[in-house]
């Protein structure tokens, strides 16, 4: 091996240490017992590795329920994101209607819009209505997502027009085509999306923190600085070891499907 | 006709309503609401002009919130793009005798992109805790001095801009193994009969250039993403220690939904958003010019 090749191979792996650290660290003070954590010597891992903060975290804290919403924030977006998105996406690629063009690109306009730019008007609707402190006001903001249109509607002009026509001619209905042709055939870019999608809500604190205020709804995000912030420093492991619950579905998903995750995360850049 | 209109409107109306209702229409109004003094829940609001922007621009609170959070992108984009690059060269090379190894290496660095930010922010505050954390205490067993990593106004800032760093890299990355993955061989061949024959040279004549457009996207990226910081300052400093952290996001969430200043956060919105969009046109403008190699 040339002393170059070498060189290069040792900096990219310290590199990899240095990223690996803050995991390492967070699932060694997890696995810590109190009296490792609170003393002056501090070990990078474990002596005494135990799954007591675990149990104390699943049985003594929240921590299950803001798993649990995290599930339903994300799953509602999800399903109501890709329930209107299909339609719509099919529409633009294969339907010709006045103001296509027009909605396609408002469509490309919405991409340059971050959420926080739209989040006092929403607040301020959502107050006026009462639907703070909801699921809904959790869920309904993301619904139109203007980065599943897109990519979706890039998707479906891949499909030929004569597999469309042709199923025309079978009788299908439109809608029908647009679940049945259309979606299976995209079915690569809608994983893609809800990877990206499902990650984003999952891991968003910005809108949970400003349209919530009851633990009862916090999602995971949210939850875990209601956790930190409740105790006074003492449950550091059981802190740690919620922070390793929190993050675990996500790094999970991620080693299992490394390619669509990466291809679903990499494909963000698109949008603001 | 009429049936054919109402099919489309079947199939395309819920998705455009929604993208009307929940972002152009919050868009507009924001626009509006940056000119007026309204306090959410109060039943009126006065037609301000440009006070809004004026404070912000004029006091030393909203200057300070600007300023951190260009300094924090100053540190963050060339830091995280060149980081990325590097990391990205260096995989390629080792992925042709090691793929395995290249590819565990990936995975590493890619690794704080999926991760839950805010719970991986908690681990960091746990890591820079100032008695209980790895950091100081390794900082101690060097002979040097331990530092108070997020509570000292002067250090704060580059605390939370090396997580930044930490969770940019990887991304960076990835498009740039993408980028390098792109580059035809037959380019490396003709540099080296050019006469280009070791790693300077070549990356010079044929990497450097040919990843022109790759490197544009991701820092325009890069900086949409650094300008954008929340997550860490809401998790770890609440802007604090006197406001040293506060930066333009954090500043939004605080006027406007712990003060409920809704005018003057929309006024923080709009340099916000009018910042971003400054950044998508000059990506537009560089790709019409020429990074492109053809």
């Amino acid at each position: 091996m040339r002393p170059g090749t070498i060189l290069s191979f040792g900096l990219v792996g310290l590199g990899a240490v240095m990223v690996l650290l803050p995991f390492v660290w967070m699932v060694s003070v997890s696995l810590k017992p109190h009296n490792e954590i609170f003393t002056p010597e501090v070990t990078l891992l474990p002596q005494q590795p135990t799954l007591a903060n675990y149990w104390q975290a699943i049985t003594e804290t929240d921590i299950p329920l803001y798993l649990l919403n995290g599930v339903i924030v994300t799953g509602g977006i999800l399903i109501l994101q890709i329930a209107i998105t299909v339609p719509c996406a099919y529409a633009l690629a294969h339907r010709r209607f006045p103001g296509r063009g027009l909605l396609f690109g408002a469509v490309i306009a919405a991409l340059l819009v971050p959420f926080h730019v739209t989040a006092i008007p929403i607040f301020i609707a959502f107050s006026q209505v009462g639907l703070l402190n909801t699921y809904a006001a959790l869920i309904l903001p993301f619904i139109a997502t203007a980065f599943g249109l897109f990519l979706l509607r890039q998707a479906f002009a891949q499909i030929p027009a004569q597999l469309i026509d042709a199923a025309r001619v079978d009788g299908m209905s439109e809608m029908g085509i647009a679940w049945r042709v259309a979606f299976p055939l995209g079915m690569p870019t809608v994983i893609a999306f809800s990877i990206f999608s499902v990650t984003a809500h999952w891991n968003d604190l910005f809108w949970p923190l400003v349209a919530t205020t009851s633990p009862e709804l916090a999602t995971p995000p949210r939850g875990i600085l209601f956790f930190r912030d409740e105790e006074s420093g003492d449950d550091i492991g059981p802190l740690m070891a919620g922070a390793t619950l929190i993050t675990a579905p996500l790094i999970i998903g991620f080693l299992l499907a490394q390619r669509r995750f990466t291809q679903g995360l990499a494909g963000a850049g698109l949008k603001r | 006709m009429i049936r054919r209109l109402a099919t489309d409107v079947f199939l395309a109306g819920p998705a455009a309503l929604a993208v009307v209702l929940f972002i152009f229409l919050p868009v507009a109004v924001v626009f509006v609401l940056a000119f007026t003094d309204y306090l959410i829940g109060a039943r009126s609001a006065e037609w301000v002009g440009l006070e809004n922007f004026a404070d912000l621009f004029g006091s030393r609170l909203g200057r300070n919130a600007l300023i951190n959070t260009l300094i924090y992108s100053a540190i963050v984009i060339p830091t995280s793009v060149i980081l990325g690059l590097l990391v990205a060269l260096g995989l390629h090379g080792i992925a042709r005798r090691m793929p395995r190894v290249s590819a565990v290496l990936r995975t590493v660095y890619f690794l704080p992109v999926a991760a839950t930010l805010v719970a991986m922010a908690v681990a960091w505050q746990m890591l820079m805790h100032p008695s209980l954390g790895l950091l100081n205490h390794w900082i101690a067993a060097l002979g040097l001095t331990p530092q108070q990593w997020l509570t000292d106004r002067g250090l704060v800032l580059y605390s939370l801009a090396a997580i930044g760093v930490w969770q940019g890299v990887g991304y960076n990355m990835v498009l740039f193994l993408a980028g390098l993955s792109a580059i035809s061989p037959t380019l490396y061949d003709a540099a080296t009969i050019d006469g280009a024959e070791h790693g300077w040279s070549r990356f010079w004549c044929v990497t450097w250039p040919m990843l022109g457009p790759t490197t544009l996207f991701v820092v325009i990226v890069t900086a949409a993403n650094a300008f954008r910081v929340f997550e860490t300052v809401a998790t770890m400093t609440d802007g604090g220690p006197a406001f040293a952290s506060d930066t333009i996001v954090y500043a939004l969430y605080r006027e406007g939904f712990v003060y409920f200043k809704a005018g003057y956060a929309s006024a923080i919105t709009v340099v916000f958003f009018a910042a971003l969009l400054l950044l998508t046109a000059l990506q537009i403008a560089l790709v019409e010019r020429k990074v492109h190699y053809r």
